[in-house]
């Protein structure tokens, strides 16, 4: 349930949108947002974060700390 | 994103002999037959077309897959589009409505190119869920598209598919040690790359895409950002790799930079380049191949003539409210009647190249002139939102380039300060053809060394700067006048904040 998007630096271009290998990510008024339930962190598909990795806004996509960090399943 | 030598490869490609001024300005005796059908009504791969048939684009592809020094995200691309303003973003079905409903109000709109605001290429279902909305219902809209080039190689076959006969790539550099200093990264097959490697990486899909497109007779145009100090010398090596692949034209366009547009190039006060230093290289590669030279760096969303923006009438609302009659003999018509203008500039253009082939002079100079389209000098002075420069010689008349000076991309808004910028817009130029012009601004001209010229109201601008050329020349021959070089021109930085 790790990362979020800041919303107000988010400039709704929708490059994460359909990167993301979980479908975590849908458009929310005009900007995206990550369901916390549906995000890995990209854990078991690829070495970094999609979203970080495609993002145009640097810091934009980050770890949500309000929640606990994702965890693989042993 | 958003054009326009392939003398020789790109015109000689199709075969028949082209002959060596087959650039932007080329006209149909230049080209081949079957090149002159694909370009003869696109208006940013014929400079000749670009006076009298529009294009559309359609902001349908938001997402980009890469990161350039001179474009801010939050806005529109800066260089190929304007910053300051989002285009508003269109799903295809309302992309398809859009282009019906213009294409209605404005019978000469030929072409819709999807531009961005990020690459088309990077969303590819949304870009060609619209060309194929629009090939159904409207078969005769030529198709276009511009790219950055990483994803091409994995869509020609879809290009080619869809009958998209021209593709832009925006090429800034061949050489990955020049390229980092331009791109930050590309993301390509799930991984950011950053640095040379980055630049690599982009470059090789780049000219690889191309040689796919050309090799499957798609006309290609290659846009390359003049990036003073970083790729404008190196230019002149794009310019080369581009042409032996077989690209059709060449534009180079003046980087657009200011800290207010948010860029890495902008904030770091990288400048752009002045308007002597971009039409010399531009010279310098026309040698080699054809140079657009007529390119607006319009937004992902501009409808109208290339020099015009109409967007604003045609708002998301406002279209998708109205019912929507497309009537291709009406379209037929309008355009019937601009080839028959069109065919009367020509033989005005060669009447005077007759008139002036007595004489005998080396000079070569600029004049800007003030025109609503048509080819004609049909604009106030007061009123031009921007000045096309043609350069004239016994040769002829050749248009090399236009001048921004509307007032909300400068600085000042009163009479004064916009005169002043005006006079800085076109300071290369000997003189300046209007429809009209006030007392106050004919005085302040003149004491500025441009001649103010009225006479010609209404009428081709080809011919008309051409007979005034030979009265120039008679002036020198008699003794009345003496030949002076004029100095550099501004090219507008600002672009439109405000607007």
């Amino acid at each position: 349930m790790p990362l979020k998007i800041i919303a107000s630096q988010c400039t709704g271009c929708s490059a994460c949108e359909p990167e993301c290998p979980n479908v975590a990510i849908t458009e929310k008024n005009g900007t995206f947002w990550i369901n916390p339930k549906k995000c890995t962190e990209c854990i078991g598909h690829f070495d970094t974060p999609q979203c970080i990795a495609v993002c145009p806004v640097d810091n934009t996509c980050v770890i949500d700390t309000s929640v606990p960090r994702y965890r693989p399943a042993a | 994103m958003q054009e326009q030598a392939a003398e020789h490869k790109g015109c000689a490609t199709s075969g028949s002999g082209g002959n060596a001024s087959c650039g932007s300005g080329a006209g149909q005796r230049d080209l081949a037959p079957e090149i002159w059908e694909k370009v003869k009504n696109h208006p940013c791969y014929s400079e000749e077309a670009h006076h009298h048939y529009a294009r559309m684009h359609v902001a349908v592809a938001p997402a980009c897959n890469i990161q350039c020094n001179y474009c801010n995200r939050k806005y529109d691309c800066a260089n190929e589009s304007r910053p300051g303003v989002v285009s508003e973003k269109l799903t295809a079905e309302q992309a398809a409505k859009k282009v019906l409903a213009v294409a209605s109000t404005i019978p000469q709109m030929t072409v819709l190119g999807i531009a961005g605001p990020g690459d088309p290429l990077a969303n590819p279902e949304k870009t060609f869920k619209t060309f194929a909305l629009v090939s159904k219902v409207a078969p005769d809209i030529k198709l276009c598209l511009s790219t950055n080039g990483l994803a091409l190689p994995d869509h020609v076959d879809t290009i080619a598919r869809f009958k998209v006969d021209h593709v832009t790539i925006t090429i800034n550099m061949v050489d990955a040690k020049i390229g980092q200093h331009i791109y930050p990264w590309v993301y390509w097959k799930h991984k950011r790359y950053v640095g040379e490697e980055a630049a690599q990486l982009l470059s090789d899909r780049q000219l690889m895409g191309l040689e796919m497109l050309t090799a499957r007779g798609i006309l290609c145009k290659v846009n390359s950002v003049m990036i003073p100090g970083i790729n404008d010398e190196h230019l002149v090596e794009v310019n080369r790799a581009v042409k032996s692949r077989g690209a059709f034209l060449h534009n180079i366009m003046p980087l657009i930079s200011a800290p207010e547009h948010g860029t890495v190039f902008g904030l770091n006060g990288q400048r752009g380049p002045s308007a002597r230093e971009l039409k010399a290289l531009q010279d310098s590669c026309e040698g080699e191949m054809n140079m657009m030279r007529h390119c607006r760096q319009c937004r992902a969303d501009a409808v109208g003539l290339l020099g015009e923006d109409r967007s604003a009438e045609f708002s998301t609302d406002r279209i998708m409210a109205t019912e929507v009659n497309y009537d291709s003999e009406a379209r037929k018509a309008y355009q019937a009647k601009v080839e028959a203008e069109r065919r009367a500039k020509a033989a005005a253009r060669q009447h005077e190249l007759d008139a002036l082939a007595g004489a005998n002079s080396g000079i070569k100079l600029l004049i800007a002139v003030a025109t609503k389209g048509s080819g004609l000098v049909n604009e106030h002075f007061g009123h031009a939102k921007e000045f096309q420069v043609y350069e004239i010689s016994t040769a002829g008349a050749k248009f090399v380039g236009h001048r921004r000076v509307d007032l909300y991309c400068q600085g000042g808004f009163g009479e004064e300060e916009s005169l002043a910028t005006v006079i800085r817009a076109i300071n290369d130029c000997h003189a300046v053809f209007v429809a009209k012009i006030g007392g106050c601004p004919k005085a302040d001209l003149r004491a500025a060394g441009i001649d103010p010229v009225d006479e010609y109201a209404g009428q081709f601008i080809e011919k008309s700067a051409l007979a005034w050329f030979r009265n120039y020349l008679d002036r020198i021959g008699s003794g009345a006048i003496v030949h002076q070089p004029r100095g550099d021109a501004d090219i507008r930085q600002g672009a439109y904040i405000a607007a």
